[in-house]
């Protein structure tokens, strides 16, 4: 599976979104792929899979971006999620402690997939609403530094820091050697042939 | 959960998933549930932890078949013809951005004792060992009649009314011997028994020319794909589709106790002591045990090697079809197999699984001809397992239950149930007529 994938210099990477609802997952997507906000932003419908690509000096990354459907209300994302996955952004809402201790559950969740070599990303979103926080920025600074996170603090209104976390996650992630994969069939290019992938070693 | 929904699915077995996507998409509002706390129901794919677990009981496995993470069993093993309905079905719904497949090794069929690759083009007859030389001449012309029969064009149907004429009829027009026809019926046209060959032509050419299309699409030697970390990845996509369309999921929901009216008809599901409502629920036969009747059980045992099987050369992922007249049985039997190179098992491990419609109460004596084409062993789990139809009248009760997964290597039949549900639920037809080589590249949808 397209895990990172380098050829020329491309490096394909799935990024996964997970915190609870109503923290902005879908919000930080459209404003990291489209520049846009809703104020109202209705629950995913319809759309919950992106690709943006980043050039960075020693490679472009085409990140292909899953949100979570909705699956995430009752706990019932399926494997097929987190499966593959080079890099991860945990959201919360720094106006809502429960939405704190839930993205630690989250991260407990990837830690569990056993995939040492993810970038994963602890997203402190909705900073404009400074007079209402409830996280600190050094408590949530602390928790991640403790378990490996990039910590970064988001708002996807007023887009502050929401490019910056893409950009800084497409630096983090390994740069391995290319292993050749055995070649994966396409169903849905058109070229109803074969397409080589490669795939590093790193994510299985 | 206690609203009120259009339709709620219980299971979330491979029928169950494609139904719940295809009717969000339609945009009704579904609920869907599950009892146990992980997708797939009977269709998943699981570990070797919880396959021992489930076979074996409390012995642990041995640490020489390595990591149980890195197993992806199927429990419902079947293969996708590369131009089939499932893979229509998959297009249509686009949901092949969330899958990666691989073709399929190799194609065999079972012979007198020994394994042949099936032959399914005019070159590939002329090469083939299963047929002497007469026969692999005769067989030729038949697949260039099959290959070239196209039903707008009477030129091509030498005369035959393939909607008339049985497929015995056209066979013996080619003079080709039982054992020609017997491979070309139950490995080419995939037809479980042989009362195909006196009904009309055209199914079975069809088949035929499904088999040797799919063949060509991937230049591989089977006309099979196969997803990577196996089947169980099928029901998720599908999930992936209805929650993306404003599905709702719930697994780990005890009970799930469908709630009948007084006349009989469904008005919702309960669970944990909330009632969701709905006018209509699909669901697989083991929610409804009261709608449905036993018609048969599968035999299967599940193997864990470390080789290939023998005289397939070396191939990662085959297929073999054992003809019913082969074992003197009522029915098929098939090899499916599957390795590492699909994500299935760790490095070096292959999972063969060997089926059939059960005829006997004894799987072992019953699998030993599949059994034995496997070369050594390291573990077997043998099984059988009741399948079940639902005898309800949907119109009256609004309980559109799905059938239980027949032995068939392939998801044919499958496909056919859920489009039959998709009519009876919806009063549409399903329209499948997808560009299967032009369909558009999904990854930038947005």
């Amino acid at each position: 599976m397209a895990t990172t994938g380098h050829s020329n210099n491309v490096i394909n990477a799935k990024l996964v979104l997970l915190g609870d609802m109503g923290t902005g997952k879908s919000s930080l997507v459209l404003r990291f792929v489209k520049g846009q906000f809703l104020d109202f932003q209705e629950s995913t419908i319809g759309a919950a899979f992106f690709s943006q690509t980043l050039a960075l000096n020693d490679a472009t990354v085409k990140f292909e971006i899953w949100d979570t459907a909705g699956q995430e209300r009752y706990h019932s994302l399926a494997p097929m999620y987190y499966r593959g996955a080079a890099a991860a952004v945990i959201v919360y809402d720094i106006t809502s402690n429960e939405s704190f201790e839930r993205a630690k559950k989250w991260v407990v969740e990837l830690q569990k997939q056993g995939n040492p070599n993810m970038v994963m990303a602890l997203a402190g979103n909705k900073a404009d609403l400074e007079d209402k926080r409830k996280v600190s920025a050094d408590d949530a600074r602390a928790y991640a530094e403790e378990n490996g996170l990039y910590f970064i603090e988001t708002s996807a209104k007023t887009a502050i820091n929401v490019n910056d976390m893409f950009y800084e996650i497409a630096r983090r992630l390994p740069r391995a050697q290319p292993v050749q994969n055995p070649t994966v069939v396409s169903l849905s290019d058109g070229s109803a042939g074969q397409r080589s992938q490669t795939s590093s070693t790193c994510c299985t | 959960m206690d609203q009120e929904y259009d339709v709620i699915v219980l299971g979330t077995g491979l029928k169950e998933c494609i139904l719940s996507g295809l009717l969000s998409v339609d945009g009704l509002k579904v609920l869907h549930m599950d009892r146990n706390d992980y997708y797939g129901g009977e269709s998943s794919s699981l570990n070797l932890v919880q396959l021992y677990k489930r076979f074996k009981g409390n012995e642990t496995p041995p640490e020489s078949l390595g990591l149980s993470k890195e197993y992806n069993v199927d429990m419902i093993p079947k293969f996708m013809m590369a131009n089939g309905t499932l893979v229509r079905v998959l297009i249509h719904a686009n949901v092949t951005k969330y899958l990666n497949f691989k073709a399929v090794d190799g194609s065999f069929v079972y012979n007198k004792g020994k394994i042949y690759k099936v032959p399914a083009t005019d070159v590939e007859a002329l090469t083939s060992t299963l047929m002497g030389l007469f026969e692999k001449r005769r067989a030729r012309k038949f697949f260039i009649y099959v290959q070239d029969y196209d039903e707008s064009d009477p030129k091509s149907h030498e005369g035959l009314d393939l909607n008339k004429v049985t497929a015995r009829e056209v066979i013996s027009k080619y003079g080709l011997d039982d054992s020609t026809v017997e491979f070309i019926g139950h490995a080419l046209a995939l037809h479980r028994d042989d009362s195909y060959l006196d009904k009309p032509a055209m199914d079975t050419i069809k088949r035929m020319k499904v088999y040797a299309e799919s063949l060509a699409r991937f230049q591989s030697g089977s006309p099979y794909i196969y997803p990577l970390y196996g089947l169980g990845e099928l029901p998720q996509a599908f999930a992936r589709l209805s929650a993306v369309y404003g599905g709702t999921y719930m697994l780990n929901k005890p009970e799930c106790k469908v709630e009948l009216n007084e006349s009989g008809k469904v008005y919702g599901v309960t669970s944990d002591g909330e009632t969701a409502r709905a006018q209509k629920i699909v669901c697989d036969p083991s929610y409804l045990p009261d709608k449905v009747k036993k018609v048969g059980r599968v035999a299967r045992a599940i193997c864990i090697l470390s080789h290939p099987i023998p005289d397939t050369n070396k191939s990662h992922s085959v297929q073999i079809i054992l003809p019913q007249n082969q074992l003197g049985r009522k029915s098929d039997m098939y090899v499916f197999c599957c390795s590492y190179a699909h994500n299935v098992a760790p490095k070096g491990k292959y999972i063969a699984i060997v089926s059939t419609e059960a005829e006997t109460d004894n799987p072992q004596v019953e699998l030993k001809p599949g059994m034995d084409l496997l070369g050594t062993v390291d573990e077997t789990f043998f099984d059988i397992y009741d399948r079940f139809e639902p005898v309800n009248n949907p119109l009256e009760d609004n309980c559109f239950v799905s059938s239980s997964y027949d032995a068939t290597t392939h998801f044919e039949s499958t496909v056919t149930d859920v489009v039959a549900m998709y009519s009876k639920i919806t009063g549409k037809e399903l329209d499948l007529t997808v560009d299967l080589s032009a369909a558009s590249a999904a990854a930038e949808q947005s």
